[in-house]
């Protein structure tokens, strides 16, 4: 209902490479945020190193689910469970999928993970690893929602994805550098349409024709 | 890059979901589906069809059994049927309802007409399967039609192998060496126009090295050795040649699947199209590390 809600948006994600510092706080926020097991990362940052010394270069890549408008990983799902919101988030319902893998070869971003038996940090779980478990997690694919609660309470609260704190990502909340961007790319008036409309960017394997919501600013006007 | 460090994947790593369980749905399932593809050339032959049909679906049931006990939620394995508007799983699993019953039906009666709707139905089945990989677009080595092309040659190649290895138990089907190497030439045909299609378009250097790993094998044994094993049984009415001939061409069939979705499938992994320049420094040129580039044509 909340999607149907958000049916004229399209939520997208903008990171500026040139102020990502690979610091991974990104990856601890989603987390605390999602209680992902040990292993399972819905975001990461590579850390690409490139050239040779002296003239060595080091870039920070923060990736997860892309949330494709044309997303493989539906189109191969043999059960429905993953789905594609009508403000662009892709989802997966846990109680349907059955845990065949197919949509974790379909995604071309490496984003999906499938945990068979429960693991934690310490073997034992801890209390709040017992408090946090999710059994319906397990021996189903998972990855990164764009944090879809937040941007549900968006639809009831009328604050605005990007903006307002309480209804963003965890990842884009939480980065020091404000490298991550986060809002509605069909608004023009957005905050990741302007930024969006002023610097040099790139979508990741778009040659595939996935259409993915996560756009990589490499230049432009940082104002 | 290691494997186990998730924040190291940048480049293409081997998949690790679909293991030996996952690939024997491919390798049971096309070898299934090809030998019931087989039957009819077997009773044109004067074979009786049935075991052949009988062991088509056993395969087939077999390779679904395996990925069955794969999957993570297995007593829900019947949302499978879900989504035939695009899914080729699902596919899959719709068509083999069809493909057991005029298979059932084939070996109770007997009658021609379900042997040949089984063979039609294991056609659709191996084409399934070779969408079903085609589908995965993570997978450089899958997402293409040249590999769907190989996987329904070699399913068919699989068929004809297995009914070549009965000959002993049917020396009727000596004729059936001919057929068998002209598909091993059209298996070799299709094999070369993959890794073509791989090099044309760049892939990752783990696929390409998975590959020239298991190339020459499967040229001596699956190919060469099978033919000439063929044809001596076809020329000579030698049958146990011709069974040596398709157990060569069965067996390598059976190893490519295995390459294909267990050594060779790796993951697209990252790419830059340049460096961004941070501080000072300036941009630096693109990168896609693990891959080989496109080669000229």
């Amino acid at each position: 209902m909340s999607a149907q809600a958000n049916a004229d948006k399209r939520y997208v994600m903008a990171i500026d490479l040139r102020r990502c510092v690979g610091c991974q706080t990104c990856t601890a926020a989603c987390k605390n945020a999602n209680a992902t097991p040990p292993g399972v990362q819905w975001r990461r940052v590579l850390d690409i190193e490139t050239g040779e010394f002296p003239e060595v270069q080091r870039t920070f890549m923060p990736v997860g689910c892309m949330h494709c408008a044309n997303p493989p990983c539906m189109h191969v799902c043999p059960t429905t469970a993953t789905k594609l919101r009508a403000d662009g988030l892709v989802t997966i319902d846990y109680d349907i999928c059955i845990g065949c893998a197919n949509c974790v070869m379909a995604c071309p971003y490496d984003a999906r993970s499938i945990q068979h038996i429960a693991k934690y940090a310490y073997g034992t779980p801890m209390k709040s690893e017992e408090a946090r478990f999710e059994p319906e997690r397990l021996g189903v694919a998972t990855k990164c929602t764009f944090c879809k609660d937040r941007i549900d309470l968006a639809a009831k609260t009328g604050q605005t994805p990007g903006v307002d704190p309480e209804v963003t990502p965890a990842c884009v909340n939480s980065c020091i550098s404000d490298a991550m961007h986060f809002g509605d790319i069909n608004d023009p008036n957005s905050n990741v349409s302007k930024m969006l409309g002023r610097t040099e960017h790139f979508r990741m394997h778009e040659e595939l024709g996935t259409d993915p919501s996560i756009y990589y600013i490499l230049d432009g006007d940082e104002a | 890059m290691s494997d186990n460090k998730i924040l190291d994947r940048i480049v293409p790593r081997q998949q690790r979901e679909w293991d030996i369980k996952g690939a024997l749905n491919f390798i049971l399932g096309g070898a299934g589906s090809g030998l019931l593809v087989a039957s009819p050339f077997a009773a044109m032959l004067g074979a009786d069809p049935r075991p052949f049909v009988a062991l088509g679906m056993a395969l087939v049931a077999g390779g679904l059994f395996s990925v069955w006990l794969k999957i993570g939620r297995p007593w829900r394995a019947f949302h499978v049927v879900r989504r035939p508007s695009t899914s080729w799983m699902t596919r899959e699993a719709l068509i083999a309802p069809f493909l057991f019953g005029a298979g059932a039906l084939g070996v109770l009666t007997g009658a021609p007409l379900f042997v040949l709707i089984a063979a039609l139905m294991g056609a659709l089945y191996a084409y399934a399967q070779g969408r079903i990989l085609k589908a995965n677009i993570g997978i450089s080595a899958w997402r293409r039609w040249s590999c769907v092309a190989l996987i329904v040659v070699t399913a068919v190649v699989e068929g004809v192998g297995i009914v070549a290895f009965c000959a002993p138990f049917w020396p009727s089907l000596a004729p059936l060496g001919f057929l068998l190497a002209a598909l091993i030439v059209a298996r070799y045909i299709a094999w070369t126009n993959y890794l073509a299609d791989l090099r044309r378009t760049g892939a990752p250097k783990g696929t390409l090295e998975a590959f020239d790993v298991f190339a020459p094998r499967f040229l001596i044994l699956g190919h060469a050795a099978a033919i000439v094993f063929a044809l001596i049984g076809a020329i000579g009415m030698y049958p146990t040649a011709l069974a040596l001939g398709g157990a060569f061409a069965a067996v390598a069939g059976a190893l490519f699947k295995y390459t294909l979705v267990c050594r060779a499938a790796f993951t697209q992994g990252f790419a830059l199209p340049r460096t961004p320049a941070r501080g000072r420094s300036k941009p630096g040129p693109g990168l896609q590390p693990g891959w080989q580039p496109p080669q000229a044509s």
